[in-house]
């Protein structure tokens, strides 16, 4: 029977993809913002699944404020890439170092 | 069974479209399995009786955010051919750091199922007799109202944010300048002249 090991291991599996498609992605930001998403997709995973299991209704509404905050960053995250790639021509993070002021 | 089926062929889909979106050469097709990835972490979340997140999921997501990722894609002119330089080189580094991280949250999943961490009392017991969706709206309208508030303000800011931060002004046009197009009158517009014959008027 399917029970909470098994929610917890798919979303630990995707929370590690996500990890890697960050880190392996350097040189795409928009490919590092999708695994940011795949990441926070992970955590909502593990909130619904815990608040199934234990029937507490709390991780759901929390997932629900996850859900609100990764839509936020989303569009905050895209708009600073489309104002980084209009001054430079590039989404390389490898030098966002310079991005100052 | 048909639970235990249906589990096993969404979390499937889930982590192969994760990998995918990971590892697509292009970026759009790396929306694409996004998208199907939150479609099969929706139905994971309907199996457990999770409706109202499940659909969320779907509209938030499939809705708004994956088609503002597909808006950027498409919208920025990129050559993705570079952009795949080094994929290799910190892929290795990324796969030690993912794997790291998979066994720590297993051993933590070990830990937990061994018992010994007591649990808090349930903070909102889900139940029985009411659906998901409403036992949801009876708990956010009342006891996490602020809460609920403050996350309709963080959009507010995300979304001034966003547009103040691509917003430009564009030197060159005429933008329509709508209060002086009303002040206009036909008095200051016309002018009624008499001209006399053969001499016509001065324009």
């Amino acid at each position: 029977m399917i029970g909470l090991t098994h929610y917890l291991v798919v979303a630990a599996i995707l929370f590690a993809l996500g990890v890697l498609g960050l880190i392996a992605n350097r040189k795409n930001l928009i490919v590092m913002l999708m695994a940011i998403e795949l990441i926070l997709l992970a955590v909502n995973l593990n909130l619904v699944a815990f608040s199934a299991f234990l029937h507490d209704l709390v991780g759901q509404i929390f997932a629900m404020f996850v859900l609100t905050v990764a839509a936020g960053e989303a569009a905050i995250g895209l708009a600073i890439l489309v104002i980084y790639f209009r001054g430079r021509g590039t989404i390389a993070v490898d030098d966002v170092n310079r991005m100052k002021g | 069974m048909i639970q235990a089926f249906a589990f096993y062929l969404f979390a499937a889909i889930v982590i192969l479209s994760a990998v995918l979106t990971i590892t697509a050469r292009n970026p759009v097709h790396a929306v694409l399995w996004l998208i199907l990835a939150f479609f099969n972490a929706a139905g994971l979340m309907v199996l457990v009786g999770a409706e109202f997140i499940a659909m969320l999921l779907v509209i938030v997501y499939v809705g708004a955010v994956a088609v503002l990722f597909l808006f950027v894609v498409m919208m920025l002119n990129i050559d993705f051919a570079e952009l795949r330089a080094g994929f290799v080189r910190y892929a290795l580094i990324g796969l030690a750091f993912a794997v790291a991280l998979a066994a720590e949250i297993m051993i933590a999943f070990g830990a937990w199922q061994a018992g010994t961490i007591e649990l808090a009392r349930r903070a909102a017991p889900a139940p029985d007799t009411v659906p998901n969706i409403e036992a949801l709206g009876l708990l956010l309208y009342s006891r996490y109202l602020f809460v609920f508030e403050g996350a309709g303000l963080v959009l507010l800011v995300a979304m001034i944010g966003a547009i103040v931060l691509t917003h430009r002004e564009r030197s060159g046009v005429r933008p329509q300048n709508i209060s002086r197009q009303n002040a206009r009158r036909p008095q200051d517009a016309t002018r009624n002249t008499q001209p006399t014959v053969g001499q016509g008027i001065e324009l």
